[in-house]
């Protein structure tokens, strides 16, 4: 990409507007400039200003002063930060036993099946298509505590007592997970699908030819050539569920007593429901702390995929 | 607004769809052909055809089958059933017997009231111009960007791709805050120049998408280089060989994204809530829950069954598109 300047660069090689213009540099930028101006604005701006606004105190009345780690230091102080994240952590791991591996049964079993794989694939994707919203609001029906609430009809056929669900402390945020399980496994179903589609067949051949059976050749040939991407779905779910937002806060809006209030509901909260006008330096001290963690996760994830795609 | 890229497999079992069909795809190289196969057809699993001669394992097969069906059929379709049910139920019946089919009769007029008195009608229309919007400015943004930085390629591409794929790294949750005060007041317009309430601090941010602009910069990678320098040879400029070849050839990733766009605009949820204040021109997702507390249950399930209904006819249109971005995208989240 560098050009050196060398004598025997002739006049073609030197760059002048008119050169420019004439290899195509004002097309090339046509081209490149929505690109440009959008993450200008919406994108790399707003990076930069919301490390900046952290180091600030705005609210957008007054005119904003620096203020140093204050709002670093206000939200390390606020007793809801650990509830918080003790929420999102607890979120994350009852998803992870919940949620990751359905999945990959449902997939490994799906792709054995010599018929009806493409209805399968449809059912399972079927709630995936459901708008969010509306899934967590017509979840939130089947949660009625009431003994005649769907749920609980449920359970009664198989002899178990109504549950009071989101209303108890201790059941709200299992009740988040499965809905949100639900709403998610059918994408995860498909990809692994899609993994599996990928595993070379002269591996089972090979197998075969050593006299391994079924279980053996799931055990030592799906499940190693899934590997990867199990490793990659892990990471994009823990990096969904530390940004969980919708859940808690159309279920039950961090209640009861704080049990499903998560750091995305916390800093929604510091921005967006304060009496005393937003304090956009604590959202976005708090927001800057979250995002580091995730972005080290990507990054690994990155270059884990860049790895494994080049190899 | 999303974080994710593409894994491996995945993009090797998507691709593999985009070249049309499974059997391409090992060991030889992708071509571009216009004729789609199914995406999941047989290929060879776990089970051989030997194993399958043994009764125990036919046996197996047979108990997969029902569990699946079973299984899929409860937790795919069972609640949205149920909603479709609902909908057209009185409250008293669907609160005291959930699961009862229509012990008073149907109730029609359900779907009507929630159409006009709730003005679903109205957020329908709201949802549909969102995701249009989105939609263009999306498939704008990364057709001509993935162009410059795949098929262009000026001096500075490559600090611009960088610049743009850096943006992956960094979750959407950082943005929230600032990207709200740019809609607030947003640079170059003035003072009282705002946003808030204009579709187009919906569409504009969801433009900002690396994630499509890396999936569609990596198609444009792939397409043969000879067919671009014939063009060139033949006279063709940058715009015609953009709108007359490479677009043209690029039909499956542009499905793809047009997905991706769509969807991701019917779902969104917490950013429309922010910069479209006004209930006149909020979409779906954000009145659905603010209706919910003056609204009647069986109006107001029959309301979520109206919303639910258009992305499921797409999905069981276009059920190809969906499950091959699927695969292709990992999970999107909202």
């Amino acid at each position: 990409m560098t050009t050196t300047q060398a004598p025997a660069a002739t006049a073609r090689r030197r760059r002048t507007p008119r050169t420019w213009v004439k290899n195509g540099g004002l097309t090339a930028l046509a081209f490149a400039l929505p690109m440009i101006l959008i993450f200008t604005v919406f994108s790399w701006g707003p990076i930069v200003r919301s490390v900046v606004m952290s180091f600030q105190k705005t609210n957008l009345l007054q005119p904003a002063e620096f203020v140093g780690f204050d709002n670093f230091i206000a939200v390390l102080n606020d007793p809801l930060l650990g509830t918080a994240v003790l929420n999102t952590l607890y979120f994350a791991a009852l998803a992870l036993v919940m949620g990751f591996p359905i999945p990959i049964l449902m997939a490994v079993l799906m792709s054995e099946v010599r018929r009806g794989k493409g209805i399968y694939s449809a059912l399972a994707y079927l709630p995936v298509v459901v708008p969010p919203v509306v899934a967590v609001l017509l979840w939130k029906v089947f949660y009625d505590a009431s003994p005649n609430g769907v749920l609980n009809t449920v359970l009664g056929w198989v002899g178990i007592g109504p549950q009071p669900w989101l209303q108890s402390q201790a059941q709200a945020m299992p009740s988040l997970v499965i809905e949100a399980t639900w709403a998610a496994a059918g994408g995860s179903i498909i990809i692994y699908l899609a993994a599996l589609l990928a595993v070379p067949p002269e591996l089972y051949d090979a197998a075969e030819v050593d006299g391994a059976s079924i279980w053996r050749k799931a055990w030592h040939v799906t499940l190693p050539q899934l590997r990867g991407v199990i490793f990659v779905m892990l990471i994009l779910q823990i990096l969904a569920t530390a940004q969980i937002f919708l859940e808690p806060f159309l279920f039950t809006g961090g209640g009861p007593v704080n049990s499903t209030t998560t750091v995305l509901l916390l800093i929604y909260r510091y921005a967006f429901q304060n009496s005393l006008g937003g304090n956009y330096g604590m959202a976005t001290a708090l927001s800057v702390m979250l995002a580091i963690f995730l972005a080290l996760l990507s990054w690994i994830y990155f270059r884990l995929t860049a790895r494994w795609s080049t190899s | 607004m999303t974080t994710e890229t593409t894994t491996p497999a995945a993009q090797r079992a998507g691709s593999a769809a985009l070249a049309g069909g499974v059997d391409t795809r090992r060991s030889r190289p992708l071509r571009w052909r216009k004729r789609r196969g199914p995406m999941i057809e047989d290929s060879r699993g776990i089970v051989s055809e030997t194993d399958l001669r043994q009764p125990r394992v036919r046996r197996g097969m047979r108990v997969v089958h029902v569990f699946l069906s079973v299984t899929l059929v409860l937790a795919g379709l069972g609640p949205l059933l149920w909603l479709a049910k609902a909908a057209v139920t009185p409250t008293q019946d669907t609160l005291r017997e959930p699961f009862a089919l229509w012990p008073n009769g149907i109730d029609w007029a359900n779907l009507s009231t929630a159409w006009n008195d709730i003005h679903i009608d109205q957020y329908f229309f709201n949802t549909v111009v969102i995701a249009l919007g989105a939609w263009v400015f999306q498939m704008l943004i990364a057709t001509t960007g993935a162009y410059t930085l795949s098929v262009l390629k000026p001096r500075y591409h490559r600090v611009l791709g960088s610049l743009v794929l850096a943006t992956l790294f960094i979750p959407s949750v950082v943005l929230l805050v600032p990207l709200y005060l740019t809609v607030v007041s947003p640079p170059f317009l003035g003072r009282d120049y705002s946003l808030l309430n204009n579709y187009l601090a919906v569409w504009l941010p969801m433009a900002a998408n690396a994630f499509n602009i890396l999936l569609v910069k990596r198609f444009f990678d792939n397409l043969p280089r000879e067919v671009i320098e014939a063009a060139q040879t033949d006279g063709a400029g940058p715009f015609r060989l953009f709108w007359s070849i490479i677009l043209p050839m690029s039909k499956p990733i542009l499905g793809v994204v047009s997905v991706f766009a769509v969807i991701a605009a019917w779902k969104d949820f917490l950013w429309p809530l922010l910069v479209l204040p006004d209930p006149a021109v909020q979409p779906l997702s954000v009145r659905l829950p603010a209706v919910q507390s003056q609204t009647e249950l069986d109006v107001f399930l029959a309301a979520l069954a109206i919303a639910t209904i258009i992305p499921v006819v797409m999905f069981l249109l276009f059920q190809r598109v969906f499950l091959r971005s699927a695969g292709l995208g990992g999970a999107v989240k909202g």
